[in-house]
């Protein structure tokens, strides 16, 4: 087969989708664009949820927060599914080929006895709040505004259930895959005073109704402490004692939560950027959130790492916040 | 199209369908050595695998027709459907109906 | 050494025990919607995984297929894919696949995120979780494969607008608002069991296989790509439903109310699909007869003889629904035929061909209720008077498909069924679809009927012209109308340097 094309006639009719245009001019679009805006359906919806009859399938309503445009909340990464994805098997496959070197190597016996505890009790019990986390990303992105907020939310919430499953396997590579770390690990979690103050408070995001309040509770004030305890301080503290083969087990969440931070950044600074009423709700908000936060964490802060730990994990929140344009 | 055969007493079939494409070609074979009775259909693009009753896809045979490993979780890579109860585990996944 | 853990105890270690106990807040505000419809739940831990796949090996498996699919578009796009298509008209297909279907997905992916955060058992709800993360793939993956053909063909370019409004449109869309609008459990049923694990097969797969055969290659690598995923969510549907049956037998009765109810939903929706198979493939793969005798009779059959050691039978009118295979498809493009003016794609008069076919594939039906009607329309085209009708039609109060729809004992008569409510009647397709308004009115009642919303002004107006033009966003004289003398053909005879 063979047809004498002549390029002139293979002008297109159009760049893009009308929707597309409209937003971004007549030009060919991104992937992400096409993927991303006004996907979602927007109105005439026919039934009203029986779950939830005083709102409709889709309603603004869900948050107090108050946006012209929900698609403002661009993502900085421009994630998509296929974008997405192929990030996070490139992390993946660096942390698998991590575990398999640990295992191999059998890295777990140079820890001490008191370290291998510690891991237990510090860190193999976060499962559980990354599985609060999952699932509070998972609310947003099932009630949540505009595909641009939503996607990146259910990544979020995905990345999560990821996260919680690589920490369950330091807890199988510790126990020999009997399991048990992971049963003593949820002793702590349920009975050990240091954790109660952070199920508590993991209780509380779930019962949490609004949305996007949830999103800056969890993925900004509540994530940024908890990363920066364990992820930053708790593993220099690893290291310099000795232990610093576990940042190879560690090593996908402190990469996840350099990437994720593009993404909350870029949250905070839109919404706020929006009204001065979005910037009181949202400092009404973060406010609450943090001095709970603060509470819970501050038992488990120094047990693991001494008194000052949690000061400067604030100090670290705040900056983040500032930079922002929020509480200035 | 050859595939209306509504046997009245016999099981009801479980299927299989796949991508048509190289890979496949390894599994399809393995799948014919491991389930004599079942029929293999080839359709626009897929291959359909239909058998009554019970159909079993072997890592090991797969492995052995391949040459390489294998994990049987590959298998959703040029998977299209299925039809039956599925049990999945590290060695095989099974298709059944009860009935 | 550590013992090596096989993949469902290493699945169940990893996922399964993340969940607890709480003690500082009522665990039913955390999962609020778990009770109010009469599904009884004793014991989540008796969920079985249907596939046990961790996320580290979702997006090492996902990015594969991702790369492989997406080497594909390129290729396509660069190679000008669009000028081997069969034929034309078969770009309409696409048509009514992205405006009318791929809104689904997308629906699909806030469903099951919903779900996925309300179900209190964790195996159930990473399971659903996952799906809310496929579906989003489904939705993107054919907006960027039909992308392409956005650029050079007309009708794709308002897709989400026209979803959300345009009268035919309201049919795909009211189902899925239907299911996300109920409860957590309903919601599986609906999609997860009845549609996944059947319909979705009728479908894809000859879908697929049609674009194949049409030479479309960027649907057929999509297409075969999601359904890489479908395999699983059929395997969670049919989970679902084992497990809900299995759990307490006072929920044997309300989840057979629910497939009597999806099925029907279901197969009026399948109208849409069963019409593109006979109709608007220009290369057929198989007839909607056939497709339907293996994916719903054989495939479905088989299914709910599985399924009747829990009480389950097969869906209510199932009898109807295997008489109708035989005439839907007809009765449906003959309605876009003859309100061609007023959709968002061409349609045109089956080739002598394909009228041949038709003929071969149906002939209980086809040469007594619906050549006729071809014939004279060829006659009308011929004298130069192809036909369009001017009124509105009335809808089904619950699918929203116009009155088209034949009594099965004779074809000849359209069927129509009412039932007063709150002192206001409202009309029906079928027993089928009044029987599901008899059941939840107060549902129902609310239905956004696009002929409806006309008539009481909420659409622009005044003439349906200004309507479909400024509310629709149809570009009139290119979207909508005959195949010929379109822009579309216009442009096709031009690439091809036909006269």
């Amino acid at each position: 087969m063979s047809i004498e094309i002549k390029t002139a006639t293979l002008e297109p009719v159009r760049n893009t989708f009308a929707h597309i245009e409209r937003r971004f001019g007549d030009k060919p679009a991104t992937r992400y664009q096409e993927a991303t805006y006004d996907v979602a359906s927007a109105t005439n919806f026919h039934y009203r949820p029986l779950w939830q009859p005083d709102k409709l399938l889709q309603d603004a309503s869900r948050t107090q927060l108050v946006m012209a445009d929900w698609y403002a909340f661009r993502d900085p990464r421009q994630f998509y599914y296929g974008t997405y994805v192929q990030a996070r098997a490139k992390m993946q496959e660096v942390a698998e080929s991590n575990y398999a070197f640990f295992e191999k190597r059998n890295l777990a016996r140079l820890l001490s006895d008191e370290q291998n505890a510690a891991l237990i009790r510090f860190l193999v019990p976060l499962r559980h709040v990354e599985h609060t986390a999952n699932l509070n990303n998972m609310y947003g992105t099932g009630l949540g505004m505009g595909t641009a907020l939503t996607q990146a939310m259910l990544y979020d919430g995905m990345d999560r259930l990821g996260i919680a499953q690589y920490l369950s396997r330091i807890g199988l590579i510790l126990d020999g895959n009997s399991g048990e770390a992971l049963a003593q690990a949820k002793q702590h979690w349920m009975d050990d005073a240091v954790w109660q103050g952070m199920r508590a408070l993991c209780e509380e995001l779930m019962v949490t109704e609004d949305w996007f309040e949830l999103l800056l509770a969890q993925d900004i004030v509540v994530d940024t402490l908890v990363y920066e305890l364990v992820y930053k301080q708790w593993d220099a503290q690893l290291a310099d004692n000795g232990a610093q083969d576990v940042a190879m087990l560690t090593e996908f969440m402190q990469d996840w939560w350099k990437d994720n931070q593009r993404w909350g950044d870029s949250v905070l600074k839109t919404a706020a950027a929006e009204s001065a009423d979005n910037t009181a709700l949202m400092e009404q908000w973060i406010s609450n959130w943090r001095g709970k936060a603060a509470e819970a964490l501050a038992p488990l802060a120094s047990e693991m790492l001494g008194e000052q730990a949690l000061e400067s994990a604030m100090a670290v929140l705040d900056k983040r916040l500032n930079k922002a344009g929020l509480f200035k | 199209m050859s595939t209306e055969s509504k046997s009245g007493s016999s099981r009801s079939k479980v299927y299989i369908a796949l991508q048509d494409n190289d890979e496949s070609r390894y599994i399809i074979e393995a799948i014919e050595q491991d389930n004599p009775e079942a029929t293999i259909i080839h359709m626009p693009a897929m291959v359909r695998v239909e058998a009554e009753g019970k159909l079993v896809v072997n890592r090991e045979t797969v492995e052995e027709v391949m040459g390489r490993d294998w994990d049987i979780q590959e298998l959703h890579l040029n998977l299209i459907t299925l039809g039956g109860n599925v049990d999945e585990d590290d060695d095989c996944l099974t298709l059944e109906w009860n009935s | 050494m550590a013992k090596k853990l096989n993949i469902k105890d290493k699945y169940r270690l990893l996922t399964r025990d993340l969940d607890w106990e709480f003690s500082y807040q009522d665990r039913s505000k955390a999962f609020p919607y778990e009770a109010f419809e009469g599904i009884k739940i004793t014991d989540w831990s008796k969920w079985e995984d249907p596939f046990r796949l961790t996320m580290d090996a979702y997006w090492k498996y996902q990015a594969e297929k991702e790369k492989k699919l997406y080497a594909i578009f390129d290729a396509f796009q660069q190679n000008n894919g669009h000028l081997n298509v069969s034929d034309p008209r078969y770009v309409n297909a696409l048509k009514l696949f992205l405006t009318g279907v791929s809104p689904l997905e997308y629906q699909a992916y806030q469903g099951f995120a919903h779900v996925g955060r309300q179900f209190g058992g964790v195996g159930a709800r990473v399971a659903c979780q996952m799906q809310s993360l496929d579906e989003l793939r489904h939705v993107q993956t054919q907006i960027h494969a039909i992308s392409h053909y956005n650029k050079y063909f007309d009708g794709l370019q308002e897709y989400s607008h026209m979803h959300d409004r345009v009268w035919y449109l309201s049919v795909p869309k009211s189902f899925f608002n239907d299911a996300r609008a109920a409860g957590p459990f309903e919601y599986m049923i609906a999609i997860g069991f009845s549609f996944e694990y059947v319909l979705t097969n009728l479908l894809f797969v000859p879908f697929m296989s049609g674009a194949a055969h049409n030479g479309d290659m960027a649907t057929v690598t999509f297409g075969f790509s999601a359904q890489s995923d479908e395999a699983r969510h059929m395997t969670l549907g049919l989970e679902v439903i084992k497990f809900l049956l299995e759990q307490h037998e006072d929920n044997v009765p309300i989840v057979q109310k629910w497939i009597d109810k999806w099925f029907w939903r279901g197969t009026r929706l399948l109208t849409i699909v069963a019409m593109m198979m006979d109709y608007m493939l220009p290369n057929k793969v198989m007839s909607w007869q056939e497709a339907w005798e293996v994916y719903f009779e054989e495939a479905g059959g088989a299914l709910f003889k599985d399924l009747a050691r829990y009480g389950i039978t097969m869906p209510k009118y199932a009898d109807i629904i295997e008489k109708e295979k035989e005439h839907i498809s007809h009765q449906a493009w003959w309605t876009f035929y003859t309100h061609g003016h007023a959709a968002g794609f061409h349609t045109w008069i089956p080739t002598d061909e394909e009228l041949d076919w038709l003929s071969e594939k149906y002939p209980n039906t086809f040469d007594k209720y619906y050549r006729p009607r071809w014939e004279l329309a060829k006659k009308l085209e011929a004298k130069g008077e192809r036909f369009y009708t001017s009124g509105l039609p009335m809808l089904c109060q619950t699918c929203q498909i116009p009155m088209l729809f034949t009594e099965m004992d004779n074809p000849g008569e359209i069927s129509y069924r009412d039932h007063v409510h709150d002192g206001e009647r409202y009309h029906f397709c079928s027993d089928g679809c009044h029987d599901i308004f008899v059941d939840e009115p107060e549902k129902y009642v609310q239905s956004w009927l696009p002929v409806h919303q006309i008539f009481q002004g909420n659409c622009g107006g005044p003439d349906v012209e200004n309507i479909l033009s400024d509310y629709y966003r149809m570009n009139l004289g290119a979207d909508n109308l005959d195949m010929k003398g379109s822009p579309d053909e216009k442009r096709w005879k031009q690439w091809k340097g036909v006269a």
